[in-house]
Protein backbone atom coordinates (compact mmCIF):
# COMPACT_ATOMS: atom_id res chain seq x y z
CA UNK A 1 0.00 0.00 0.00
CA UNK A 2 1.92 3.45 -0.69
CA UNK A 3 1.46 6.52 1.29
CA UNK A 4 -1.68 7.85 -0.65
CA UNK A 5 -3.71 5.15 -0.89
CA UNK A 6 -2.77 4.34 3.11
CA UNK A 7 -3.80 8.17 3.57
CA UNK A 8 -7.86 7.62 1.64
CA UNK A 9 -8.49 4.48 3.39
CA UNK A 10 -8.15 5.98 7.15
CA UNK A 11 -10.10 9.33 5.40
CA UNK A 12 -12.88 6.73 4.02
CA UNK A 13 -12.93 5.68 7.98
CA UNK A 14 -14.51 8.97 8.81
CA UNK A 15 -17.43 9.25 6.08
CA UNK A 16 -20.88 8.53 7.36
CA UNK A 17 -23.13 6.79 5.68
CA UNK A 18 -25.90 8.63 3.89
CA UNK A 19 -23.49 11.86 4.04
CA UNK A 20 -23.04 14.65 1.70
CA UNK A 21 -19.32 15.03 1.33
CA UNK A 22 -16.90 16.92 -1.32
CA UNK A 23 -13.38 15.57 -2.31
CA UNK A 24 -10.88 17.99 -3.29
CA UNK A 25 -9.06 17.85 -6.59
CA UNK A 26 -5.74 15.21 -5.99
CA UNK A 27 -5.22 12.91 -3.38
CA UNK A 28 -8.77 13.47 -1.71
CA UNK A 29 -9.94 11.86 -5.08
CA UNK A 30 -9.04 8.80 -4.11
CA UNK A 31 -11.18 8.21 -0.61
CA UNK A 32 -14.44 8.04 -2.68
CA UNK A 33 -12.60 4.49 -3.84
CA UNK A 34 -12.91 3.26 -0.42
CA UNK A 35 -16.13 4.40 0.44
CA UNK A 36 -18.70 0.95 -0.01
CA UNK A 37 -21.62 1.57 -2.19
CA UNK A 38 -23.74 -0.15 0.71
CA UNK A 39 -22.94 3.44 2.77
CA UNK A 40 -24.78 5.09 0.63
CA UNK A 41 -22.52 8.17 0.71
CA UNK A 42 -23.51 11.32 -2.08
CA UNK A 43 -20.50 13.00 -3.39
CA UNK A 44 -20.56 16.80 -4.38
CA UNK A 45 -18.33 18.06 -6.89
CA UNK A 46 -19.00 22.11 -6.42
CA UNK A 47 -19.06 22.97 -10.21
CA UNK A 48 -23.04 21.86 -9.82
CA UNK A 49 -23.24 18.21 -8.72
CA UNK A 50 -24.41 15.59 -6.09
CA UNK A 51 -24.15 12.06 -7.43
CA UNK A 52 -20.53 11.84 -8.97
CA UNK A 53 -20.37 7.93 -9.63
CA UNK A 54 -17.51 5.53 -11.59
CA UNK A 55 -17.44 6.70 -15.37
CA UNK A 56 -17.72 3.52 -17.79
CA UNK A 57 -15.56 3.13 -20.31
CA UNK A 58 -16.58 5.04 -23.46
CA UNK A 59 -19.53 6.92 -21.84
CA UNK A 60 -17.71 10.58 -21.17
CA UNK A 61 -20.04 13.26 -21.36
CA UNK A 62 -18.10 16.64 -22.33
CA UNK A 63 -21.29 18.27 -19.99
CA UNK A 64 -20.63 16.35 -16.61
CA UNK A 65 -16.89 17.00 -15.22
CA UNK A 66 -15.81 17.18 -11.97
CA UNK A 67 -14.59 20.52 -10.06
CA UNK A 68 -10.79 19.77 -11.72
CA UNK A 69 -12.24 19.45 -14.89
CA UNK A 70 -12.48 15.56 -15.14
CA UNK A 71 -14.93 13.79 -17.16
CA UNK A 72 -17.24 12.02 -14.69
CA UNK A 73 -20.26 9.62 -14.40
CA UNK A 74 -23.77 10.67 -12.41
CA UNK A 75 -25.11 7.70 -10.35
CA UNK A 76 -29.07 7.07 -10.25
CA UNK A 77 -30.47 9.41 -7.97
CA UNK A 78 -27.76 12.57 -9.14
CA UNK A 79 -28.42 16.08 -9.39
CA UNK A 80 -27.53 19.13 -11.03
CA UNK A 81 -27.72 22.54 -10.41
CA UNK A 82 -26.27 25.86 -10.70
CA UNK A 83 -23.14 27.29 -8.82
CA UNK A 84 -25.25 29.75 -6.32
CA UNK A 85 -26.63 26.90 -5.27
CA UNK A 86 -24.02 24.33 -4.92
CA UNK A 87 -22.14 27.10 -2.73
CA UNK A 88 -25.33 27.20 -1.07
CA UNK A 89 -25.07 23.79 0.19
CA UNK A 90 -21.54 24.59 1.37
CA UNK A 91 -21.82 27.56 2.76
CA UNK A 92 -25.56 27.08 4.69
CA UNK A 93 -24.35 24.21 6.02
CA UNK A 94 -25.61 21.61 3.90
CA UNK A 95 -22.64 19.45 3.33
CA UNK A 96 -21.37 17.24 5.98
CA UNK A 97 -17.41 17.23 5.40
CA UNK A 98 -14.71 18.08 3.23
CA UNK A 99 -11.54 16.08 2.30
CA UNK A 100 -8.61 18.81 0.80
CA UNK A 101 -5.10 18.74 0.02
CA UNK A 102 -2.82 20.89 2.27
CA UNK A 103 0.27 23.24 1.81
CA UNK A 104 0.56 23.60 5.67
CA UNK A 105 -1.27 23.55 8.81
CA UNK A 106 -0.62 25.37 12.10
CA UNK A 107 -0.90 24.41 15.61
CA UNK A 108 -3.92 25.92 15.58
CA UNK A 109 -5.21 24.07 12.98
CA UNK A 110 -5.33 26.09 10.65
CA UNK A 111 -5.01 25.41 6.93
CA UNK A 112 -2.98 27.21 4.66
CA UNK A 113 -3.74 25.88 0.43
CA UNK A 114 -4.30 28.07 -1.84
CA UNK A 115 -1.32 30.42 -2.70
CA UNK A 116 2.65 30.46 -2.24
CA UNK A 117 3.24 34.00 -3.02
CA UNK A 118 6.01 34.91 -5.69
CA UNK A 119 5.59 31.16 -6.49
CA UNK A 120 2.49 29.70 -6.91
CA UNK A 121 -0.83 31.73 -7.88
CA UNK A 122 -3.32 29.02 -8.79
CA UNK A 123 -6.17 30.99 -6.43
CA UNK A 124 -8.71 29.34 -4.06
CA UNK A 125 -11.07 28.43 -6.43
CA UNK A 126 -13.97 26.50 -3.95
CA UNK A 127 -11.65 26.20 -0.64
CA UNK A 128 -12.21 29.14 1.33
CA UNK A 129 -15.93 28.64 1.43
CA UNK A 130 -15.85 24.66 1.79
CA UNK A 131 -13.01 25.14 4.77
CA UNK A 132 -14.93 27.78 6.52
CA UNK A 133 -18.16 26.43 6.35
CA UNK A 134 -18.51 22.32 5.58
CA UNK A 135 -19.54 20.97 8.60
CA UNK A 136 -16.20 18.78 9.51
CA UNK A 137 -12.86 19.80 7.52
CA UNK A 138 -10.25 17.27 6.93
CA UNK A 139 -7.43 17.51 5.76
CA UNK A 140 -5.09 14.84 3.70
CA UNK A 141 -1.86 15.47 2.73
CA UNK A 142 1.71 13.90 2.60
CA UNK A 143 3.20 14.35 6.18
CA UNK A 144 6.10 16.77 4.77
CA UNK A 145 7.30 18.08 1.61
CA UNK A 146 10.20 17.03 0.52
CA UNK A 147 11.95 17.08 3.67
CA UNK A 148 10.49 20.53 4.59
CA UNK A 149 7.71 20.09 7.42
CA UNK A 150 4.18 20.97 6.74
CA UNK A 151 2.71 20.75 10.43
CA UNK A 152 3.80 23.40 11.66
CA UNK A 153 4.08 25.91 14.73
CA UNK A 154 2.81 29.29 12.68
CA UNK A 155 1.98 29.45 8.82
CA UNK A 156 4.35 31.30 6.68
CA UNK A 157 1.95 31.08 3.70
CA UNK A 158 -1.69 32.81 3.66
CA UNK A 159 -4.20 30.98 5.89
CA UNK A 160 -7.09 29.81 3.78
CA UNK A 161 -9.93 30.45 6.22
CA UNK A 162 -9.58 31.65 10.05
CA UNK A 163 -11.63 27.94 11.08
CA UNK A 164 -9.76 25.21 12.53
CA UNK A 165 -9.34 21.86 10.48
CA UNK A 166 -11.52 18.53 12.31
CA UNK A 167 -8.81 16.24 11.38
CA UNK A 168 -5.38 16.16 9.94
CA UNK A 169 -5.12 12.85 8.28
CA UNK A 170 -0.98 11.67 6.74
CA UNK A 171 0.69 8.78 5.80
CA UNK A 172 2.18 8.97 9.28
CA UNK A 173 -0.38 9.97 11.62
CA UNK A 174 -4.00 10.85 12.31
CA UNK A 175 -4.11 14.09 14.69
CA UNK A 176 -7.00 16.30 15.83
CA UNK A 177 -6.66 19.86 16.43
CA UNK A 178 -8.41 21.51 19.17
CA UNK A 179 -7.77 24.52 21.68
CA UNK A 180 -5.12 23.26 23.35
CA UNK A 181 -3.39 22.18 20.12
CA UNK A 182 -2.67 19.57 18.35
CA UNK A 183 -3.34 16.12 19.33
CA UNK A 184 -1.52 12.81 18.02
CA UNK A 185 -4.33 10.11 17.80
CA UNK A 186 -3.23 7.61 15.69
CA UNK A 187 -0.05 6.47 13.80
CA UNK A 188 0.22 4.41 10.74
CA UNK A 189 1.22 0.57 11.31
CA UNK A 190 5.39 0.15 11.90
CA UNK A 191 5.33 4.16 12.95
CA UNK A 192 6.73 5.26 16.18
CA UNK A 193 5.17 8.37 17.88
CA UNK A 194 9.04 9.54 17.54
CA UNK A 195 8.91 9.41 13.79
CA UNK A 196 5.95 11.49 13.94
CA UNK A 197 7.42 13.61 16.38
CA UNK A 198 10.17 14.03 14.19
CA UNK A 199 8.50 15.04 11.12
CA UNK A 200 6.47 17.94 13.08
CA UNK A 201 7.35 21.28 13.92
CA UNK A 202 4.26 22.02 15.87
CA UNK A 203 3.99 20.33 19.68
CA UNK A 204 2.33 17.26 19.42
CA UNK A 205 -0.15 16.81 22.70
CA UNK A 206 -1.00 13.26 23.74
CA UNK A 207 -4.47 12.76 26.46
CA UNK A 208 -4.77 9.23 25.67
CA UNK A 209 -2.45 6.06 24.46
CA UNK A 210 -2.25 6.67 20.83
CA UNK A 211 -3.50 3.58 18.41
CA UNK A 212 -2.62 2.26 15.21
CA UNK A 213 -4.60 3.60 12.61
CA UNK A 214 -7.43 0.74 11.15
CA UNK A 215 -7.36 0.88 7.22
CA UNK A 216 -10.05 -1.79 6.31
CA UNK B 1 -39.25 35.89 -31.00
CA UNK B 2 -35.75 36.52 -30.45
CA UNK B 3 -33.14 37.56 -33.06
CA UNK B 4 -31.31 34.47 -33.86
CA UNK B 5 -28.23 35.11 -35.62
CA UNK B 6 -24.62 34.04 -36.42
CA UNK B 7 -22.03 33.98 -34.38
CA UNK B 8 -20.24 36.79 -36.76
CA UNK B 9 -22.71 39.35 -36.64
CA UNK B 10 -23.43 38.52 -32.66
CA UNK B 11 -20.06 39.51 -32.03
CA UNK B 12 -19.24 42.30 -34.52
CA UNK B 13 -21.43 44.30 -32.25
CA UNK B 14 -19.56 43.78 -29.51
CA UNK B 15 -17.31 46.95 -28.60
CA UNK B 16 -13.59 46.54 -27.74
CA UNK B 17 -12.80 47.38 -23.68
CA UNK B 18 -16.01 45.82 -23.16
CA UNK B 19 -16.48 43.95 -19.57
CA UNK B 20 -17.77 40.36 -20.35
CA UNK B 21 -19.29 37.71 -17.97
CA UNK B 22 -18.49 34.13 -20.02
CA UNK B 23 -20.32 30.89 -18.44
CA UNK B 24 -18.40 27.87 -17.90
CA UNK B 25 -16.19 25.85 -15.23
CA UNK B 26 -12.88 24.15 -16.74
CA UNK B 27 -14.25 25.14 -20.37
CA UNK B 28 -17.31 22.75 -19.49
CA UNK B 29 -20.49 24.81 -20.47
CA UNK B 30 -18.62 27.63 -22.46
CA UNK B 31 -19.76 29.29 -25.56
CA UNK B 32 -16.77 27.96 -27.48
CA UNK B 33 -18.08 29.15 -31.15
CA UNK B 34 -18.53 32.78 -29.36
CA UNK B 35 -15.32 32.73 -28.10
CA UNK B 36 -13.50 31.85 -31.53
CA UNK B 37 -15.26 34.58 -33.11
CA UNK B 38 -14.01 36.96 -30.66
CA UNK B 39 -10.34 35.73 -31.29
CA UNK B 40 -11.24 35.73 -34.90
CA UNK B 41 -11.99 39.37 -34.81
CA UNK B 42 -9.45 39.83 -32.08
CA UNK B 43 -11.83 42.14 -29.35
CA UNK B 44 -9.37 43.25 -27.64
CA UNK B 45 -9.00 45.03 -24.21
CA UNK B 46 -11.39 43.48 -22.33
CA UNK B 47 -12.61 42.58 -18.69
CA UNK B 48 -13.15 39.33 -18.20
CA UNK B 49 -15.47 37.65 -15.53
CA UNK B 50 -15.27 34.49 -15.68
CA UNK B 51 -14.99 31.06 -12.93
CA UNK B 52 -11.67 29.98 -13.98
CA UNK B 53 -9.32 30.44 -17.04
CA UNK B 54 -9.28 26.64 -18.15
CA UNK B 55 -6.14 25.82 -20.11
CA UNK B 56 -4.61 26.78 -23.28
CA UNK B 57 -6.80 26.40 -25.91
CA UNK B 58 -10.11 25.26 -24.02
CA UNK B 59 -12.84 27.67 -23.39
CA UNK B 60 -11.70 31.16 -22.21
CA UNK B 61 -7.82 30.21 -22.22
CA UNK B 62 -8.47 30.86 -26.01
CA UNK B 63 -8.78 34.70 -25.19
CA UNK B 64 -5.76 34.63 -22.68
CA UNK B 65 -3.58 33.55 -25.28
CA UNK B 66 -4.90 35.72 -27.38
CA UNK B 67 -4.00 38.60 -25.49
CA UNK B 68 -7.40 39.73 -26.00
CA UNK B 69 -7.79 40.29 -21.83
CA UNK B 70 -6.44 43.16 -19.82
CA UNK B 71 -8.51 42.29 -16.42
CA UNK B 72 -9.88 39.03 -15.35
CA UNK B 73 -11.90 38.26 -12.08
CA UNK B 74 -11.98 34.42 -11.67
CA UNK B 75 -11.82 32.21 -8.78
CA UNK B 76 -8.87 29.98 -9.98
CA UNK B 77 -6.18 30.15 -12.99
CA UNK B 78 -3.86 27.17 -11.80
CA UNK B 79 -4.44 25.57 -14.89
CA UNK B 80 -3.75 28.17 -17.39
CA UNK B 81 0.15 28.21 -17.17
CA UNK B 82 -0.30 31.75 -20.23
CA UNK B 83 -2.54 33.67 -17.58
CA UNK B 84 0.11 33.03 -14.70
CA UNK B 85 2.58 33.93 -17.28
CA UNK B 86 0.94 37.36 -18.54
CA UNK B 87 0.07 37.72 -14.47
CA UNK B 88 3.72 37.80 -13.70
CA UNK B 89 5.17 40.22 -16.70
CA UNK B 90 1.85 42.16 -15.59
CA UNK B 91 0.40 42.08 -18.84
CA UNK B 92 -2.76 41.08 -17.40
CA UNK B 93 -4.20 42.01 -14.19
CA UNK B 94 -5.63 39.00 -12.30
CA UNK B 95 -8.30 39.68 -9.33
CA UNK B 96 -8.80 36.25 -7.23
CA UNK B 97 -12.25 35.68 -5.61
CA UNK B 98 -13.45 32.49 -3.46
CA UNK B 99 -15.71 30.55 -5.89
CA UNK B 100 -18.83 30.68 -3.65
CA UNK B 101 -18.13 34.87 -3.39
CA UNK B 102 -17.94 35.41 -6.93
CA UNK B 103 -21.14 33.47 -7.93
CA UNK B 104 -23.33 35.88 -5.33
CA UNK B 105 -21.61 39.01 -6.38
CA UNK B 106 -22.86 38.17 -9.63
CA UNK B 107 -26.24 37.26 -8.30
CA UNK B 108 -26.18 40.36 -6.82
CA UNK B 109 -25.84 42.36 -9.83
CA UNK B 110 -28.53 40.33 -11.30
CA UNK B 111 -30.69 40.26 -8.81
CA UNK B 112 -30.62 44.06 -7.49
CA UNK B 113 -28.90 43.63 -4.14
CA UNK B 114 -26.55 46.14 -3.11
CA UNK B 115 -24.13 43.57 -1.77
CA UNK B 116 -24.01 40.05 -0.06
CA UNK B 117 -22.94 39.30 3.41
CA UNK B 118 -20.33 36.18 3.40
CA UNK B 119 -18.36 34.31 6.14
CA UNK B 120 -16.03 32.90 3.47
CA UNK B 121 -12.39 35.07 3.50
CA UNK B 122 -12.75 36.79 7.00
CA UNK B 123 -8.74 37.08 7.94
CA UNK B 124 -7.44 36.30 4.56
CA UNK B 125 -5.54 38.45 2.52
CA UNK B 126 -8.98 37.57 0.03
CA UNK B 127 -10.31 39.80 2.30
CA UNK B 128 -8.15 42.65 1.85
CA UNK B 129 -10.16 46.31 0.99
CA UNK B 130 -13.28 44.62 1.90
CA UNK B 131 -15.88 46.06 4.65
CA UNK B 132 -16.15 43.29 7.29
CA UNK B 133 -19.48 43.38 9.79
CA UNK B 134 -20.55 41.72 12.82
CA UNK B 135 -24.06 40.53 12.58
CA UNK B 136 -25.09 38.49 15.72
CA UNK B 137 -21.56 38.22 17.05
CA UNK B 138 -20.26 36.82 13.75
CA UNK B 139 -17.94 38.39 11.46
CA UNK B 140 -18.97 38.63 7.70
CA UNK B 141 -17.54 40.42 4.78
CA UNK B 142 -19.03 42.83 2.47
CA UNK B 143 -18.82 41.84 -1.12
CA UNK B 144 -20.29 44.05 -3.76
CA UNK B 145 -22.67 43.81 -7.17
CA UNK B 146 -20.59 42.38 -10.55
CA UNK B 147 -22.90 43.65 -13.25
CA UNK B 148 -21.12 43.45 -17.17
CA UNK B 149 -22.10 44.72 -20.40
CA UNK B 150 -22.10 41.28 -22.10
CA UNK B 151 -22.61 37.83 -20.88
CA UNK B 152 -21.75 35.19 -23.14
CA UNK B 153 -24.13 31.65 -22.28
CA UNK B 154 -23.96 28.34 -23.18
CA UNK B 155 -27.50 26.36 -23.17
CA UNK B 156 -27.73 22.82 -23.96
CA UNK B 157 -31.44 23.69 -25.41
CA UNK B 158 -32.84 26.92 -26.74
CA UNK B 159 -36.42 27.91 -27.79
CA UNK B 160 -36.89 30.73 -29.85
CA UNK B 161 -38.07 32.89 -28.00
CA UNK B 162 -35.20 32.56 -25.66
CA UNK B 163 -35.79 29.96 -23.02
CA UNK B 164 -32.90 28.03 -22.01
CA UNK B 165 -32.31 24.49 -20.76
CA UNK B 166 -29.09 23.58 -19.49
CA UNK B 167 -27.12 20.62 -19.31
CA UNK B 168 -25.97 18.55 -16.29
CA UNK B 169 -22.42 20.36 -14.80
CA UNK B 170 -22.39 22.77 -17.95
CA UNK B 171 -24.92 24.60 -16.28
CA UNK B 172 -22.10 26.17 -13.67
CA UNK B 173 -22.25 29.96 -13.55
CA UNK B 174 -24.29 30.67 -16.65
CA UNK B 175 -28.66 31.07 -15.16
CA UNK B 176 -26.52 33.62 -12.68
CA UNK B 177 -24.60 35.39 -15.29
CA UNK B 178 -27.50 35.73 -17.87
CA UNK B 179 -29.22 37.77 -15.35
CA UNK B 180 -26.23 40.58 -14.94
CA UNK B 181 -25.30 40.83 -18.55
CA UNK B 182 -26.64 44.20 -20.11
CA UNK B 183 -26.74 42.14 -23.38
CA UNK B 184 -27.02 38.30 -23.14
CA UNK B 185 -25.83 36.33 -25.98
CA UNK B 186 -26.83 32.68 -25.88
CA UNK B 187 -24.99 29.73 -27.81
CA UNK B 188 -27.02 26.84 -28.09
CA UNK B 189 -26.54 23.30 -28.78
CA UNK B 190 -30.31 23.09 -30.02
CA UNK B 191 -32.92 25.58 -31.09
CA UNK B 192 -36.08 24.45 -30.77
CA UNK B 193 -39.86 25.38 -31.63
CA UNK B 194 -41.30 27.57 -28.83
CA UNK B 195 -43.23 24.93 -26.11
CA UNK B 196 -40.67 22.16 -26.99
CA UNK B 197 -39.01 22.79 -23.71
CA UNK B 198 -41.86 22.51 -20.61
CA UNK B 199 -42.35 25.93 -18.44
CA UNK B 200 -41.07 23.64 -15.90
CA UNK B 201 -37.98 22.57 -17.20
CA UNK B 202 -36.67 25.93 -17.85
CA UNK B 203 -33.92 27.13 -16.44
CA UNK B 204 -33.30 30.62 -17.88
CA UNK B 205 -36.39 32.49 -18.69
CA UNK B 206 -36.33 33.88 -22.62
CA UNK B 207 -37.25 37.43 -21.53
CA UNK B 208 -33.16 37.52 -20.28
CA UNK B 209 -32.15 37.02 -23.92
CA UNK B 210 -31.24 39.14 -26.60
CA UNK B 211 -29.26 37.21 -29.45
CA UNK B 212 -29.89 33.53 -29.86
CA UNK B 213 -27.11 31.64 -31.91
CA UNK B 214 -26.59 28.15 -32.87
CA UNK B 215 -23.80 26.42 -31.90
CA UNK B 216 -21.18 24.64 -34.51
CA UNK B 217 -19.12 22.83 -31.60
CA UNK B 218 -21.13 20.09 -30.18
CA UNK B 219 -21.19 19.52 -26.61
Amino acid sequence: MNDKELIARRVAREIQPGSLVNLGIGLPTMVAQYVPAEANVFFQSENGIIGIGGLPDGMENPSLSDAGGGMIGALPGAAAFDSAFSFGLIRGGHLDMTVLGGLQVDSQGRLANWIIPGERVPGMGGAMDLVTRARKVIVAMIHTAKGQVKIVDKLNLPITSGRRVDLIVTELAVIKPCEEGLILKEVAPGVEVAEVRAATEAELIITEPVTTMELE
Amino acid sequence: MKKTTSAAEAISSIPEGATMMIGGFMGVGTPEHLIDELVRQNKGNLTLITNDTARPGVGVGKLIEARLVKHVIASHIGTNPETQRQMIAKELSVELVPQGTLVEQIRCGGFGLGGVLTPTAVGTLAAEGKRSLEINGEQYLLELPLKADIALIKARQCDYYGNLQYRLTAQNFNPIMAMAGATVYVEADELVPAGCIAPDDVHTPGILVDYIIKSKVMA
